[in-house]
Formats: structure tokens, C-alpha cells, sequence
């Protein structure tokens, strides 16, 4: 990791490198992967799972949507409930059984499966070996793209400026932060600016945004104004809670500015289709 | 200057929410706070500029504070015996009232009437200067910050910057009113200012009171730093020196001090080392020619003992107060210290607090959090912030009479109604017919999203589920691809 990132200017984008040993990817294309959509993308941006599917068959990969899945446990989880996160978690378990890639289309739930399904299940034996093997194989969508499809992206759109907003679970805990600039470096008319307090959170934090609305409300104000003041035409963000709580602040404050999903972003930019 | 020391500090009223609100309100403290936070964390970043020794000192911290606290009771024995073979009283006291009550029999002993104070935050824990006030016995801060807050009655804000929340004019015009000097906003004048007042209490004063850093239990020694010279004053200019602190602050030896010393200093201010260490190994010898006669140490529970009891808590005790989870903290920086209403702010003050005052008096300080994880990620020591405060929720909402109680006050945020909603919740997630029949309705229903809904849109429009779900669209789509394909093959 270079060390540029570590001396940057204050506000200014701190990115962390990843602590852990970097993941190892399998060298070959899966034939075929699941796709886990999350509630979020599932009821307010399924174009997004969507696009996700588009862009994972295009590579050759064939996808599975299992229909029994609903939410991976977390706002259960995060709010204390843990008995209950652990019985959702345990039925979404069940349905990705099959020794192949899990893709999310989002840090905060792949870092569910990844870093907090272990947890839950930490008492139960029998069951921790799929946990862990399902962690295993559990990817969020941009370090799949990236690493195991190992994907080329030819740009067709015109000139635009974006700004990326990147999830704390994608920052910190997939530590998957710096895969959305690479893939939207490889698209040339794209150019990417950063926004002050890159690094800083945007507010969500699942039922930390309705509990405690004035400082989420607060946060967001913030996060938003950095972000229309980057000069940025669009925000881009590989999660969707980040993206209702940004887009949903920015039409509260009637801003023309919106964000949108990578996926969906990523798959227009490259001639796909709706 | 003795009125000043008996009025109390700040009384908290209201709740967390509000006080959170009325900070948030306050253009003045948060332009302070969030100028305050980046310049600290740029000055961090600057000093740990290669990564990898950072992470590399991470965890020899981590491990260091994790050995000690593996074999804390045999550490604190030893350091009492090391302590007493060096002349040095040693105390122990499970609450702050048994300290106060400590520090009080040792001021009577004196006859004293005038106690100077370097920066320390068990001291705060305690109330000191309060305790001391009211008794007529005179507790001065020493450390500028802390100064400047006593002047004004308040707590500290910060636990390294107890008056960050103030900027020089605020400084300025409180100087003019307490101390009837001119009003100036010049840092260095304001500084000579309050150094003047001070130098003159360190020699009146009959005993100096001080917090550890780190308390060696092989040397029997404790170590002090800081940067005014204020704790190098009130540990040896006054007759009687008083050190207070908590039972978590023992290391092993002096070589583990080494990388926690690097570690605190540039977690903290991003600074090599401080201007004084202060190493205290006992009252002035018979050769010597300066130095208190008599040197006591007072050490604290207060409910550091209920957090060492649970292997997953007990990571709370690693803190060696550097406060750089504050600077990082999205939500401290905007509501500033004071609206914690509690002697710790911010993250750490979060995870800490339940265990010494209870989690029924800070029932929303494990919630007031989106868990962002910049805490933990910049923690010395690696206290895994995050999943602590998870892990109180956890606790928070647990029924009051359910099976093995961790910590006081837990179940405060249990509701019946709460947890009805969870499990109705969690019943639909896991029955997938259940799902789709409420993913039909939300979608096809999503007009009738009224414009209001709860908290959600005081800070966003309200949100539309969209015209298809993910599930049905999947479908779809999947299905037509397995058709093509087999007409591909056919």
C-alpha cells in the first residue's frame, strides 16, 4: 500500500490498508454463483441486484437467486436482538449451501455473512463449519469483479464526474474500499473526485438512523454537503442503505444531486442494457 | 479563587437525546469540535506515517494490555509490594467515595488547605475538586485545560483536551471575567496568564495531587506524562504527593511502557513523546533535595472489576486514555463531550461508563452509535469499540430478570413492545412465504407510503419501495435464461 494515502491532507481521503493478510481469490471463473440481493436492493433498488446479475453473466458466470431469502440478520443483530439475527441468519444459511460463490451486492450484509455469522453461531458447533465455509465464499460484488472475474470494463458513456461514497463495512470490516476506484478507473471518461471526509460515516447505521435521528440527521447534512460541494455530477456506492439514507436526505434538502448503485452504474457505462 | 473551588460543576440535565439535540443546535461547539477533531487526526495519521509499524505497535500494545490484565491481580499485589519497599503509601478503594474518603483522612492528616491537581480524569471520576470544595479544603487545577473548565465550572469536555470545546475568545473573555485581566484571544498571552496564577499556588499548596499513566509492578513505579510541567510540579513541590488511579492501569514492567508510551503519545496528540515523563519511585530519600516527603497511591475500582469479570468486557480495561477514539468519533464531533453528561465521552466513555455508574443512567449511550467502526480501527490497543457496544445492547435490551446478569443496570432498554416487533420481524424473514406475500404488498402498495414515516423522515423523504422486487424481477429473468438456453440445446 502506498504510502501517499497516510500522508494525505486533513479531510481529505484517509484510506486505510487492509490490516489482515490481502484475501486470496480462487484463480478461476466459478461456473456459477449465487446471488444474495439484500432486503434493501430487494424492495427499493432491485435494478441494482439486477444489474449485479447482468454484470455476473456477462463474465460467463451463470447466477442463482434463491427465492427463500429475505434480510441477512443484521438490524436485528446491530440492535441488541441476537436471538432473533441468529434465527434469520439461519435460515438464509440453508439456502446457500451449495459449495460455490455468494456475491452481495453489499459491504454491510457480506460483512455480516463474513465477520458476524461466526459470532452468532459461535456456540454451536455442527453449524459454525457452514458458517465459516460460507464465509468463505462470501464476496462482495466489487472485489468479485475485480479479483476473481478479473473484469475489463470498456467505457461508452460521455464525460462525467462522480464521487464514491464507500461504506464503513466496506472500509473496515471487507476492508474492500479501494475496489470501486479501481473498477471506475478502468472506465475513461469517468473521472473521480474525492469529497471531504471521505472516510467519515454518512449517518446510517442501520436503526442507529431512526433512533437517534438527530445526530444520523446531523451526519448526513454533513455527508451531503461534502459530496455536492466535491463538484461530483453523481454519487456512486456499492451499498444500499448508505444510498436511501444519501438519496433519501438529498431529495429532503431538494438537491438535484442522487446516488446511485455501482452495479447499476458499472453496467450502463458499458453498453448494457435495461 | 476559594468560592470558585466550591461551586459544583455542571449539574447534567435532561437526556442524552436532548442534550445531543441542543449541542447540535450550537454552530459555535461544533465548528470548535469538528476544527479541533481534524487537526488531531491529521497530526495522528502524520505520526504513524508507515503503516505497517503502526499496525505492527497495534498489537504489541494489545498483547502487552491483554498479558497484564490476563494477570491483574498478581500484577496489583506485586506493585503494592514494590510500592510500600519504596516508601510509597498504597490505598485501595472499591468506590469513589471509599478514595474520596482516602484522600480526605490524608488532607486532615496535613491540616491542609490548599490541594494543587495535575490532569486527572479518576480525580474526575471521583469529584474531587467538589468533594475537597465542600469540606473547605481548596483543589486547584493545574493543567491549563483543566483550569480553564474549573474557572468556568464545567467538566472536561475531552479526556487529553478538557477544554477543547472553547476557542481562544471564549478563553479570553472567561479570563476577563474570573480573573480581571484584559480580554485578548493571543494563545501564548492567555497561557502566561493562567501560568502566572498557578506558579504561585504550586508553592502554597499543601499537597499535590496527580493521576498514572502506567503503574510498573516490578519497579513499583508510577509514570506520568504530560506537557505543561503541572504534573511534575504538584509531584514534587508540595510536601505530600497523592496519586490516584485505576486498578486497570498496571503493566508488567518497564519495557512494556516502551511501546504504549509511542502508542499513547502519538494516538493521542500525534506527537513523538510528551515534553515531561515522569518517573515516581517514592518520597525524597534522606540524601536528596527535592521531592515530596510522603507519597501515597490510591488505587480505584469503581467498576472496573465488573468489566474485568467477562473475558469479552474485560477488553474495556485495555484503554490506556488516549482519546484518539474520540477525534475519529463521527458522532462526538458533533456533539461534543458535555452531551455525554458523563467523566468519559465519546466512544470509550461509551463502553466505560455502564460499568461505573451503571447501564440503567446511560440507557442510549451504547445506541448512540451507526457502529462506523472508525473507533476501533484507530484504537492503540485495539479494543474492538464496536463490538462492545453491540454487545451492550445486547445486554441493554435483556429482560431485567433474565439469567446471568453481566453488569448493573442491564435490561434498562427492555420493552415488551420492542421485542414483539423483533420477533414479528425476525417470523417473516425466515418464512419465505411470509416474505414474499409481504414483499407483493410493499411493492404493490407503495403509493400508499404515507409522507410521514416516524423518524425516518425528519431527516429524508419518504422512502418508496419499488414497483418489483428484486425477487420477482430475478425470477423472471432467470427463468427466461434457463428457457433460452434450453432451446439453445434443443
Amino acid at each position: 500500500m502506498s504510502d501517499i494515502f497516510y500522508n494525505a491532507v486533513p479531510n481529505a481521503t484517509r484510506v486505510a490498508p487492509p490490516r489482515a493478510e490481502p484475501r486470496k481469490y480462487p484463480t478461476t471463473k466459478p461456473e456459477r454463483v449465487y446471488l444474495f440481493g439484500t432486503c434493501v436492493v430487494d424492495l427499493f433498488y432491485p435494478e441494482a441486484g439486477m444489474d449485479a446479475i447482468h454484470l455476473l453473466e456477462r463474465e460467463g458466470i451463470r447466477v442463482e437467486y434463491p427465492q427463500g431469502q429475505s434480510c441477512c440478520g443484521q438490524p436485528a443483530y446491530t440492535s441488541g436482538y441476537t436471538d432473533q439475527a441468529r434465527e434469520v441468519a439461519r435460515s438464509q444459511l440453508a439456502l446457500f449451501a451449495g459449495d460455490y460463490p455468494v456475491v452481495v451486492p453489499s459491504g454491510s450484509c457480506a460483512g455480516m455473512f463474513r465477520e458476524h455469522y461466526p459470532d452468532l453461531f459461535k456456540d454451536e458447533p455442527e453449524t459454525l463449519k457452514q458458517v465459516r465455509a460460507l464465509a468463505a465464499r462470501t464476496y462482495e460484488l466489487t472485489e468479485f469483479l475485480l479479483f476473481v472475474c478479473k473484469v475489463q470494463l470498456q467505457d461508452s458513456g460521455a464525460p462525467i464526474r462522480v464521487a464514491l461514497h464507500t461504506s464503513c463495512s466496506a472500509r473496515r470490516e471487507m476492508n474492500t474500499h479501494l475496489h470501486a476506484r479501481e473498477l471506475l478507473s478502468q472506465l475513461a471518461n469517468v473521472e473521480r473526485v474525492d469529497h471531504s471526509h471521505e472516510s467519515e460515516c454518512c449517518g446510517f447505521g442501520g436503526t442507529f438512523s431512526v433512533r437517534m435521528p438527530d445526530i444520523s440527521g446531523a451526519m448526513v447534512v454533513d455527508k451531503t454537503r461534502s459530496l455536492k460541494e466535491s463538484g461530483a455530477q453523481q454519487v456512486l456506492t456499492a451499498d444500499c442503505g448508505c444510498l436511501m439514507n444519501i438519496n433519501g436526505s438529498l431529495e429532503k434538502q431538494r438537491e438535484s444531486l442522487r446516488g446511485q448503485h455501482l452495479a447499476t452504474f458499472l453496467w450502463q457505462r458499458t453498453g448494457g442494457e435495461r | 479563587m476559594n468560592t470558585q473551588a466550591r461551586i459544583p460543576v455542571i449539574e447534567v440535565e435532561e437526556d442524552f437525546r436532548e442534550r445531543a439535540h441542543d449541542a447540535l443546535g450550537d454552530a459555535q461547539l461544533r465548528g470548535n469540535f469538528r476544527r479541533a477533531m481534524d487537526s488531531l487526526m491529521t497530526k495522528r495519521a502524520v505520526a504513524f506515517s508507515d503503516p505497517e509499524e503502526r499496525e505492527d505497535l497495534r498489537t504489541l500494545g494489545n498483547a502487552i494490555r491483554a498479558r497484564a490484565l490476563s494477570k491483574l491481580p498478581d500484577l496489583l499485589e506485586q506493585l503494592e509490594r514494590n510500592l510500600i519497599r519504596n516508601g510509597v503509601h498504597v490505598h485501595w478503594a472499591e468506590t469513589v467515595d471509599e478514595a474520596n474518603a482516602i484522600v480526605l483522612s490524608i488532607v486532615e492528616t496535613h491540616e491542609a488547605k490548599q490541594v494543587i491537581k495535575g490532569k486527572s480524569m479518576v480525580s474526575e471520576e471521583m469529584e474531587m475538586n467538589d468533594f475537597l470544595g465542600a469540606r473547605g479544603v481548596e483543589c486547584l487545577e493545574a493543567d491549563m485545560g483543566e483550569y480553564i473548565v474549573q474557572l468556568d465550572h464545567e467538566k472536561p469536555s475531552h479526556i487529553i483536551m478538557p477544554a477543547i470545546h472553547k476557542n481562544a475568545g471564549q478563553v479570553g473573555t472567561l479570563f476577563h471575567d474570573k480573573l480581571g485581566v484584559e480580554y485578548t484571544t493571543d494563545v501564548d498571552q492567555l497561557i502566561q496568564i493562567g501560568r502566572r496564577v498557578l506558579r504561585k499556588k504550586f508553592f502554597e499548596a499543601d499537597i499535590g495531587v496527580s493521576g498514572v499513566n502506567f503503574a510498573v509492578a516490578e519497579t513499583g513505579t508510577l509514570l506520568l506524562v504530560e506537557n505543561e510541567g503541572n504534573g511534575r510540579m504538584c509531584t514534587t513541590v508540595p510536601p505530600v504527593h497523592i496519586a490516584v488511579t485505576g486498578i486497570e492501569k498496571v503493566v508488567e514492567n518497564l519495557r512494556d511502557v516502551v511501546p504504549l508510551l509511542s502508542l499513547l503519545t502519538r494516538s493521542a496528540l500525534g506527537i513523538p513523546i510528551t515534553t515531561y515523563v515522569n518517573m515516581i519511585s517514592g518520597p525524597r530519600k534522606p540524601h536528596e533535595l527535592d521531592g515530596p516527603q510522603e507519597v501515597h497511591l490510591v488505587l480505584l475500582d469503581n467498576g472496573r472489576s465488573q468489566a474485568f469479570a467477562d473475558s469479552e468486557l474485560r477488553q474495556t480495561l485495555n484503554c490506556i486514555r488516549c482519546g484518539a477514539c474520540m477525534n475519529h468519533c463521527p458522532v462526538y464531533t458533533r456533539i461534543g463531550g458535555h452531551a455525554y453528561g458523563e467523566v468519559y465521552p465519546g466512544p470509550i466513555g461509551k463502553i466505560i461508563t455502564p460499568h461505573m455508574v451503571g447501564l440503567a443512567k446511560v440507557p442510549d449511550h451504547p445506541s448512540a452509535s451507526s457502529l462506523c467502526g472508525a473507533c476501533g480501527e484507530v484504537c492503540p490497543v485495539k479494543i474492538p469499540i464496536p463490538t462492545l457496544l453491540r454487545r451492550l445492547r445486547e445486554e441493554n435490551v435483556k429482560a431485567p430478570d433474565a439469567p446471568n446478569q453481566v453488569m448493573r443496570g442491564q435490561g434498562s432498554k427492555y420493552s415488551r413492545k420492542e421485542r414483539f416487533i423483533w420477533n414479528a420481524w425476525a417470523q417473516l424473514n425466515r418464512s419465505p412465504a411470509l416474505y414474499r406475500v409481504f414483499g407483493f404488498f410493499a411493492t404493490r402498495l407503495r403509493s400508499l407510503v404515507p409522507a410521514k414515516v416516524g423518524p425516518w423522515t425528519q431527516n429524508h423523504s419518504a422512502p418508496k419501495p419499488a414497483a418489483r422486487s428484486l425477487h420477482e424481477m430475478a425470477r423472471e429473468h432467470l427463468a427466461k435464461q434457463s428457457a433460452e438456453k434450453s432451446g439453445e440445446q434443443r
